[in-house]
């Protein structure tokens, strides 16, 4: 499964950080960074999965 | 009044506040049952969009055809809106009350104040401001404690206060203005008055800071605002009253309600203790129950918005109640049971959409401290009157309590 995050919604609220350390990322400014964009085990998966629905500006999505 | 008004809610006015300590009025869950998006009286006049369901207020929130512009007619404002509104129109903005491009901007120049990063570097300090404030309960001559005075306010301001480069010494100014202000029952031309003089000495704090710069968010925000050229003190005040308003009573209220809430519950406070990597979750949990910040979420639909069954027309007032949403239980099953094992993660007690908490991983990890550190150094920890006598805050636009005294 594939990650993709738009940097120009993101608001930095962090939620995908908290939910998802390994594959989610801030720079100095608080914006979201993938550490990752390509997720294996299933666990990771979950993981951004809630993190897709917890980002409130919607940045995150499922790509396939 | 359209179709969409419950006739027996026709005289109620919204928001109701809670009556029953912890639990949402039951005409929230009335309202959403019939349509998750009702018309209703807002307090203080006017009609105004209720929108109680989960997934309604995610929508909305997330939908930048609603505006947080609060200079609009129809922007919602329970209690003393024509007095405010002209105040919003003669003030410049905090980014809470701007859309788009514009908000986007102001919120980017801080949100690296507060990433993940910065505020796990800010943990030992903040356990050492929890310690230091528990070794004063601990240390008084005479119990009860209340723990609103003794910890509870304390520990947030006194951590925002470091963070923002605001002198802690006058924590009793800007203390009693921001609860007052918060009060619904203060006069318009009070809350006037304590907006006008929390104004004046942020503006007298960033004059001092732009002659000498110290190392905190207030200084580097004016460094990074002359360096791009957008420096202006009176949109900086906005900006510092906002975060020192948001930074104080929402925590404080959290960390009160959340030990009332844990101490009715002592097979899940047991097992807290027994387990504190369970504390995150309960953290959220709490977040959920309490959702303190009833209705920050308004908005004014900038067109013709259909949503749920219903249009909202362009002009029209909306109230998210993010309490209402967090009680929906299409979402959150049993939503009237503190359940800390549940994962409420999703909840909004933050908010939703672009406009979401800043300061909300800073409220996590206060609240993760505090409620650690507490039970485990004071394990007898109790309430010192029945819960009866405990006064909440039925009357301020956050939730919680004036006092709580405990002992142990």
């Amino acid at each position: 499964m594939r990650i993709s995050a738009n940097t120009d919604v993101c608001v930095g609220a962090g939620q995908c950080v908290l939910t998802g350390p390994g594959v989610f990322d801030q720079d100095d400014d608080g914006v979201v960074v993938l550490v990752t964009d390509q997720l294996d085990d299933e666990a990771a998966v979950a993981r951004a999965r809630i993190a897709v629905d917890l980002c409130p500006s919607r940045a995150l999505s499922v790509v396939d | 009044m359209t179709d969409t008004t419950a006739p027996d809610l026709a005289d109620t006015e919204f928001p109701i506040g809670r009556t029953c300590p912890f639990a949402a009025p039951a005409e929230y869950g009335q309202l959403r049952d019939r349509a998750p998006i009702s018309k209703v009286n807002l307090v203080g006049g006017g009609e105004v969009w209720w929108v109680s369901g989960y997934e309604e207020a995610r929508t909305i929130l997330v939908d930048r055809r609603f505006s947080s512009d609060r200079r609009h007619d129809n922007f919602p404002m329970p209690n003393g809106g024509p007095t405010f509104r002209a105040r919003a129109r003669r003030q410049p903005p905090s980014m809470i009350g701007l859309d788009g491009a514009a908000h986007s901007a102001e919120r980017r120049a801080l949100i690296g104040e507060f990433t993940v990063r910065r505020l796990t570097a800010l943990q030992p300090r903040i356990q050492a401001i929890v310690d230091e404030f528990i070794d004063g309960m601990l240390a008084a001559d005479q119990r009860p404690v209340d723990l609103v005075k003794a910890l509870s306010l304390p520990v947030p301001s006194l951590v925002i206060c470091e963070m923002l480069g605001v002198p802690y010494a006058d924590h009793e100014f800007f203390q009693d203005r921001t609860t007052a202000l918060l009060r619904r029952t203060t006069a318009p031309q009070d809350r006037e008055r304590y907006m006008d003089e929390l104004r004046g000495y942020l503006a007298d704090l960033i004059r001092r800071k732009v002659a000498e710069p110290t190392d905190d968010l207030f200084s580097r925000q004016i460094t990074r605002r002359r360096d791009d050229g957008t420096f202006d003190e009176v949109s900086l005040v906005s900006m510092a009253f906002l975060l020192l308003l948001a930074g104080h009573e929402t925590t404080a209220n959290m960390i009160s309600l959340s030990v009332i809430g844990l101490l009715e519950k002592p097979d899940q406070l047991a097992s807290l203790r027994a387990d504190p990597t369970r504390i995150p979750l309960a953290v959220e949990e709490l977040l959920r129950y309490f959702t303190v910040v009833e209705t920050a979420t308004s908005r004014v639909a900038t067109e013709d918005v259909e949503i749920s069954g219903v249009t909202i027309r362009a002009h029209d007032g909306i109230v998210v109640s993010g309490l209402s949403a967090d009680w929906d239980p299409d979402v959150f099953e049993n939503p009237e049971e503190l359940d800390i094992e549940r994962g409420a993660r999703h909840h909004i007690a933050f908010g939703y959409g672009p406009h979401q908490c800043l300061g909300q991983n800073l409220a996590r990890l206060e609240l993760e401290i505090v409620l650690e550190t507490l039970f485990r150094r004071i394990p007898t920890l109790r309430l010192a009157v029945p819960m009866d006598d405990v006064v909440f805050r039925t009357d301020a636009g956050i939730y919680g309590v004036y006092e709580l005294p405990v002992t142990w």
